[in-house]
Order: C-alpha cells, then structure tokens, then sequence
C-alpha cells in the first residue's frame, strides 16, 4: 500500500513538476530570446545573434529614420493619456452613482458598462469605423481616444466598484451627520479612501489602451498611426530587424514598471487576492 | 444628496456608452441589412451570400477550434503550473507570480513577434533540432495551425493563470491534508479535491483565454498567414481590403455571436460548478 503510493507520489511529481517547467520555459523563453537577437550585428534575426551590436537600437532611435516609429509612439501615449484621463472621470463618477442602488436597473447599467470586456473587439472596432464615417466624421486621435475610452473603462469601473464596496458606509453616514456637504464627504472621506481602487483601475486602463489592436486597426490611419498597428506593419511584408529593438524597449519597460509597482503597490500581492 | 441624484453620476458614461458604444453597434447590425457595398440597396443579399457559403462554416468552426485547442493547451501547462505554485515557499511564490504577470505588460505585438524569431526558418527550434541532428531541414512552422497554437499558448497564458491562482491560493491547505491522511494518493486528491474546488478559477481563465485567442487578429494573421482563415482575418480583408462593409457586418456579427454563445456557456458551467463547491 504505501510502496504504491510513493510510486504514485513519484509519477504525479515528475508529470506536474515537468509540465510546469515546460509552462515557465514557453513564458520566459521567448521573452529573453527577443531580447538577445536585438543585439545582433547581422542584417537578419537569427539565433544565437552573431557578435553584439548596437546597430538596431541606434536605428530605431534616429529622429530622421524612424520618423514614422516616433510618430506612432507618441499617438499611442496621448491616446493612452486621455482616454485614460475621461475613462478615470466618468467611470469613477459612474461607479459612485452605482454604488448603492440595489435595484435591477443599476445591475443592468453595470452589466452594460462592463460588455466591451467579453465583447468582440473587432466587431466593436468595425462598428465605430462605420458609424464615424457614415455620420462625416475625419479619422483623428479624438476618435480613437473615444474608441479607447469605451473598451478600457471597465477596468476602472471595476476596480473603483471593487473599493466602493470595502468602504464602511457609517463614514459616509458620520461626515454628514456632523454637517459636512455631500461633496466635502466626497472630497474629504471617499476619495481618499477610494483612491488606490481608481489609480490600480486607471493603470490597466492606461496599459490596455497602449496595447490595444481592435479599436486601433480600424481607426487609425497613415496620419494617425498607432504603435502596435506600425509594429504590424514591420512584421507582415518584409521583416523589419527594428522590430527587434523596439520590442528590446517595450521588454525593459514592461520590467521596470513591473518593479515600480511592485514596490509601490504591491501589484502582484494585489493580483493574487 | 438623496437617492435621484446620486443615480445621475452615471449619466456621462451612460451618455457616452450610447452615443460611442451603442449606436456604433446598432449601425453595423443595420449596414449589414444592405445589399452592395455602396450602403443603398436594403436588402438581405449579404446574409445569404456569407450564411449559403459552406466555406463561411468552416471558418467559423476553425475559429472556435483554434479557440479550444489553446484552451486545452494552456490548461495542459498552465495548470500544472498552477499546483507548482501553490506548494511553493513564499519566496519562490514572489518570483514565479512576476514571471506569471509581466507578459501581460508586455505588448500582444512583442509577444507575437517572439515566436516569429523562435519558429522561423531559420529560429531558435530549427537550429536546435538541427545541430542535434534530428532533422536534416528546417520544418516549417511558422504558418501552420500548430505554430500558430503553440504561440497563442503563451500569448494567453496569464489569462489562464491568474484566476486559476487566486482561486487556489483561498482553498484550506487542511483540505489537501485530510485527504492525504486519509490515505488517498496525491493524483486522487489532484482530480477528487483540487480540481473540483478550483472549477470557478478554470472556468474564468477558459473564458478569457478563448475569447482572446479566437480574437487575436495580430496573432492569427502574423504567425498563421494568410493560408489559415479565422473570422477576424475575413472581417479585416472585407473591410479594409475589399471595402465590402455590409459583408464585414454580417462576419463581425457572425464572431460575436459564436465568441458570445462559447463565453455564455461556459459563464454558465462556471455559477453552476461553484453552487456546487459551496452549496
């Protein structure tokens, strides 16, 4: 009996233990494989990268040769910045107006809000192509920072609702009782209270909105160039090896931020919870 | 400020959801009921043309497929992983949860881009399986089904892993004691006791890993081709391509309702695995 067991505990740890050594080496492996083909010094992206080369880098960061790259860079932050910006007002004012109505109708605005998470992106995307230039509108930014604002608000209407639901609702019910305004209780108990809720909600807001394809794909045009759609660009036709560098950056970036946060809000204690 | 007024916060997102979300909706539903791509005949000509074409089947059925298969593959990995974890020491816990979360910070097009230089021709799994000699020439993978999957299981993952974590992390570690102590063997208490406890978290993770992967325009086109048609190729090609908008409507439509049909399904298995943990 126990002789089976052991057996039984031996398979389950060579089964588990490799399946998940295969799991973390598919996650890690092609992150650091990127990041070592950006340094090659050859014309193409093999691997292993023969010798160690700046060449990649110092293209994509030349103003006049990757024009079109900084270009995209910049549309997608401003897009990012204020699509997050009114996704942060009217999502968090929207998820206080929700907050402590408990009838049907609140429950349907909230599932409505949240339906742009399960929905198709591309058809939402296609849906405001056609409806923009059917009304007269021209492709600009301020299209798809309202396209942006739609498929990212649910995460700070989320998070925000989420921080709602831990206040204690005496606080609200003291400050007013001891006569302060409506919005001085706002200003002066909920706010700060809720405040960590809108900022985590208004970084993956901020996050989605940088990465998003769907909305982008059919919004964006030449002048208005966004930077994964250029990134697509570089990777359909013809494979362009700044690609590699590009990537290169976003990999550092997307580390650094991991370790701010970490360090600031705890962002992995927040994700496990 | 009584009860009325505190409900009008919600009327600027109300406002912009119908102005920017639903009426967007709304009109591609009614362009799809035009018969030319000139938006002036109504009609039905379009519904027929994609729903009287058995090729629109398939491409339905392959989107769905490749949707389950890279279900099937990062629950294969994934959750394996996910014990791994939750039988870590904390400190190993801190390391594997960042290298679980930062592919999510990372953009979809990096990641896409990753399995290009791993898959190639001349990528990382071709050299290897040839300087060991196992293959005399480079087997094409990039462009096929399975690279495209193989890819979409990293690419997805996080979306697997997190809920299927946040879930296990609040089982009773007493529960996977008794159950040893009662002298079932590690694999009996894996399918009799864990598995069953965490249906909410791998339901959750099923849903967001197939309504991403039957979705991933970037991935399907860049990884599979253009040999391998999902519904989201076909809807690109309508309508950016071909400028046939009510045909793109009606495949847009045809996406979010099978993509909407799976994810309702599963949300539904979902509230009925976890009345049956709780109840």
């Amino acid at each position: 009996m126990g002789r089976r067991h052991s057996l039984g505990d031996l398979s389950y740890g060579l089964v588990i233990g490799t399946l998940a050594a295969l799991a973390l080496l598919i996650i890690v492996a092609p992150v650091v494989i990127v990041l070592s083909t950006s340094f090659t010094e050859g014309r193409s992206l093999k691997f292993p990268p023969t010798g160690f080369s700046l060449q990649w880098y110092e293209a994509l960061f030349d103003p006049s040769k990757s024009r079109q790259i900084h270009r995209a860079v910049l549309n997608s932050l401003e897009v990012a910045a204020w699509s997050t910006a009114f996704g942060v007002l009217f999502g968090s004012l929207a998820a206080l107006g929700l907050a402590r109505s408990r009838n049907r109708l609140a429950r349907v605005a909230d599932g409505f809000f949240m339906s742009p998470l399960v929905l198709p992106g591309l058809t939402f995307g296609l849906a405001a192509l056609m409806y923009f230039t059917l009304i007269g509108f021209r492709p600009s930014l301020n299209l798809i920072i309202a396209g942006h604002m739609i498929v990212t608000v649910p995460f700070i209407l989320r998070t925000t609702a989420a921080s709602l639901s831990q206040l204690d609702p005496a606080l609200n019910d003291s400050s007013q009782s001891l006569g302060a305004s409506w919005l001085y209780t706002l200003r002066r108990v909920t706010l700060p209270l809720i405040a960590p809720g809108i900022f985590a909600g208004a970084f993956l807001a901020f996050m989605a909105s940088i990465d998003n394809v769907p909305v982008s794909l059919f919004l964006s045009t030449a002048r208005t160039d966004m930077l994964p759609i250029r990134m697509w660009g570089m990777m359909e036709s013809t494979l362009d090896p700044r690609i590699a560098a590009v990537s290169g950056v976003l990999i550092t970036a997307a580390f650094l931020l991991m370790l701010v946060m970490e360090w600031t809000v705890g962002l992995t204690r927040r994700m496990r919870e | 400020m009584n009860k009325l007024a505190e409900w009008q916060l919600t009327l600027p997102l109300a406002l912009a959801f119908a102005a920017i979300f639903l009426a967007p909706l709304l009109m591609l539903v009614g362009v799809s009921f035009f018969s030319d791509d000139k938006i002036t005949q109504p009609g039905f000509a379009q519904w027929v043309k994609f729903y009287g074409d058995p090729f629109s089947y398939k491409v339905i059925a392959d989107t769905m497929l490749l949707g389950v298969k890279t279900v099937c593959a990062t629950i294969l990995v994934g959750y394996p992983l996910a014990l791994v974890y939750l039988d870590a020491p904390p400190r190993l816990q801190k390391v594997l949860i960042f290298v679980i979360v930062m592919p999510l910070l990372l953009s979809v097009v990096v990641r896409t881009f990753a399995w290009i230089v791993v898959l190639g021709r001349e990528g990382v799994v071709n050299q290897l399986l040839l300087s060991l000699g196992i293959i005399s020439e480079p087997l094409r993978l990039l462009q096929t089904e399975l690279g495209l999957v193989i890819s979409l299981t990293q690419i997805e993952m996080p979306l697997m892993l997190l809920p299927l974590i946040s879930v296990m992390s609040r089982l009773d570690p007493n529960l996977r004691d008794a159950s040893a102590a009662l002298g079932a063997s590690r694999w009996r208490t894996l399918f009799t006791v864990i598995v069953p406890l965490s249906m909410p978290g791998l339901v959750a993770g099923c849903l967001l890993v197939f309504a991403s992967s039957t979705t991933a325009f970037i991935s399907q086109t860049v990884i599979g081709g253009v040999r391998l048609i999902y519904l989201p190729l076909l809807i690109w090609q309508q309508s950016l391509v071909v400028f046939n908008w009510p045909f793109a409507a009606v495949v847009s439509i045809a996406l979010l309702i099978s993509v909407l049909t799976v994810v309702s399904a599963l949300s539904w298995l979902g509230r009925r695995s976890g009345g049956y943990v709780h109840g």
